[in-house]
């Protein structure tokens, strides 16, 4: 990404990586020494937030926006106090992590129209052609429909980043290109970034344009060898 | 691109119960399983299936009854409060001889308890959660894999034994993601001889129902149906041992406080301590004869659980307390962390089996 819009808002299909893409979006615009906050506005799930990676994005200096109910026991869809900072505080690059899907984006509708009016956003669709229901252009252009409708906003571009968690190899990116550039043309969007986790990077460096690595969110206990 | 797609826990389940043939699933939203219910939302109406979000638990387990008595495949799952509310129903399914898939995504309770991951409802499971004498299949999954594959055995056995089969699984088999094989053939139930499917004016009626006016009729049902549990538990109990060949100390752990306590022996062999791990995949029938085995040569026994200590009381049954148990365990929805079950491990290490 060349330029950066004040609202990075990070929406698309559950389970394709929203939240470990915006958490690194967030860190790379920081170290570009812009101010940053980030916003959890995930009312979907109650589990795997930001919050989990609280302490790395404090120790970067990046403010987290974030229901205090998140990783509680607290079932609600509850959204964070300061909310209205998001839109309010003009001064501040922000990167908003979105629940999963329509029902997901919801939450940008009472956003929408503060968002429209100042227009400095980039609104970005994280795909996953390996989620069992995005798995072809046609059915991730429906998920793209669907949350365009909720939140009242239009996407302005597109993440790739197909993954098989851990199992990931640097072949299955490469064969995921495809899948992102047929998105693209059905949608008429750029594929703005294609994401890969950072052990991935050395060995597809150069050969995916606008390649950017990642260093995902610790769940070390659930891993075994 | 790969054969594997990325999944939830939760999408595993019901994107295996359709490959394995169910098209009816019946439920209500609760966390931390509602991924299963939003899937069948999706994909039900797309292949001519039934999707239905009941108005409650109760009726949502009604349904199952119902559909099942009609001999096609059903499935109903929720999280350990929804799970109680079900409870009658599994009974009176039990009473009526009636296969279904019934899923328990556990969070920490009593009560209303919490959304974090548990296992405290093992005890609820594995000992039929209703009343009456009855047992249900309870299947254990420690992996995205697992809950794919162990939904379509858990279809298998409820046709092949005419009982409810239970996947229990916790909060964090179920949001987990992890890459999957889909691979199954489509597999179909077999017949059912016994399903209301109408008589062609050739046989006579099939009665569903689990009252009996006779008292030495019902007797007789419940002795048959025990004579078919002993023959289930002979046959049917599956479990996973990891470096148990030359292990002094077992410890024995299901679902995700397995895979906690493999990243725990793995660590505690490296230091040298002779341990392993016996991992139950089916928790009814519970594998004794291994847990029987191993009493024979591991001086003391680890029992790692979401719980306050329930499965515990199994591998005692199972080893007749012929060696020390000990419990490592975290409750409410907290995870042991590798490091605690490391430290168990030591201990017994340390203690050497003395009671």
């Amino acid at each position: 990404m060349d330029t950066y819009k004040r609202l990075t808002l990070v929406c698309g299909h559950y389970g394709t990586g929203k939240t470990n893409v915006a958490v690194n979006l967030a860190l790379a615009l920081r170290e570009q020494g812009l101010p940053m906050a980030m916003a959890d506005l995930d009312i979907v799930n109650p589990y795997f937030r930001t919050k989990d990676s609280a302490a790395r994005l404090e120790q970067a200096g990046i403010r987290l926006i974030c229901s205090s109910f998140a990783n509680s026991n607290v079932d609600i869809p509850s959204l964070p106090p300061d909310l209205y900072a998001i839109t309010d505080d003009r001064n501040t690059h922000m990167v908003l992590d979105i629940g999963g899907d329509d029902s997901g984006a919801t939450v940008l509708g009472r956003l929408a129209p503060a968002i429209r009016e100042e227009d400095d956003y980039a609104m970005l669709l994280v795909v996953n052609g390996y989620r069992p229901l995005t798995r072809d252009a046609a059915s991730t252009m429906e998920v793209l429909r669907d949350i365009e409708a909720a939140c009242g906003l239009r996407f302005t571009g597109i993440v790739n980043n197909s993954n098989l968690g851990v199992e990931t190899t640097a072949d299955d990116v490469l064969h995921s290109v495809s899948y992102a550039e047929q998105v693209a043309q059905m949608s008429g969007l750029p594929v703005v970034l294609t994401t890969v986790d950072e052990r991935l990077y050395p060995a597809l460096e150069g050969k995916i344009p606008q390649l950017f690595p990642l260093r995902l969110q610790d769940n070390r206990i659930f891993l075994n060898e | 691109m790969a054969d594997k797609v990325l999944m939830k826990g939760n999408e595993a389940i019901a994107e295996a119960a359709i490959c394995a043939g169910c098209r009816h699933y019946f439920g209500y939203p609760i966390t931390p399983q509602t991924e299963i219910a939003a899937y069948m939302a999706k994909k039900m109406p797309k292949i001519g299936g039934t999707f239905l979000q009941a108005e409650s638990e109760v009726a949502a387990i009604n349904m199952v009854y119902g559909v099942s008595a009609t001999g096609h495949r059903v499935m109903t799952s929720s999280s350990s409060p929804g799970v109680s509310l079900k409870a009658e129903g599994l009974s009176y399914m039990a009473g009526a001889d009636l296969p279904a898939l019934i899923v328990n995504v556990q969070r920490g309770g009593p009560g209303l308890g919490g959304i974090q991951p548990s296992q405290s409802d093992y005890f609820q499971a594995t000992r039929g959660g209703g009343h009456g004498d009855y047992r249900m299949i309870v299947l254990a999954p420690a992996s995205v894999q697992e809950m794919a594959s162990l939904t379509v055995k858990g279809f298998d056995l409820a046709d092949q034994y005419r009982m409810t089969t239970m996947i229990l699984a916790d909060g964090t088999m179920g949001q987990m993601m992890e890459p999957v094989a889909l691979d199954f053939a489509e597999n179909k139930a077999p017949a059912k001889d016994w399903a209301t499917t109408g008589t062609d004016m050739k046989r006579p009626h099939n009665v569903v129902n689990s009252l009996y006016l006779d008292p030495a009729a019902l007797e007789r049902v419940n002795f048959e149906r025990y004579e078919r549990y002993a023959y289930i538990e002979e046959h049917e109990t599956m479990y996973e041992e990891y470096m148990m060949d030359d292990a002094e100390i077992c410890v024995a752990a299901f679902g995700i406080a397995a895979r906690v306590s493999k990243n725990a022996v793995n660590e505690a062999r490296k230091q040298g301590i002779k341990v392993g791990l016996l991992r139950p995949i089916t928790l009814w029938p519970f594998p004794k004869a291994p847990f029987r085995a191993a009493a024979d040569r591991v001086h003391s026994f680890i029992s790692v659980e979401l719980s306050m200590g329930q499965m515990i009381e199994d591998i005692r049954l199972a080893t007749e307390c012929k060696k020390p148990v000990t419990l490592c365990n975290r409750a409410g929805g907290i995870i042991p962390s590798p490091e605690q079950v490391l430290e168990a491990i030591q201990q017994a290490a340390k203690n050497g089996g003395a009671k």
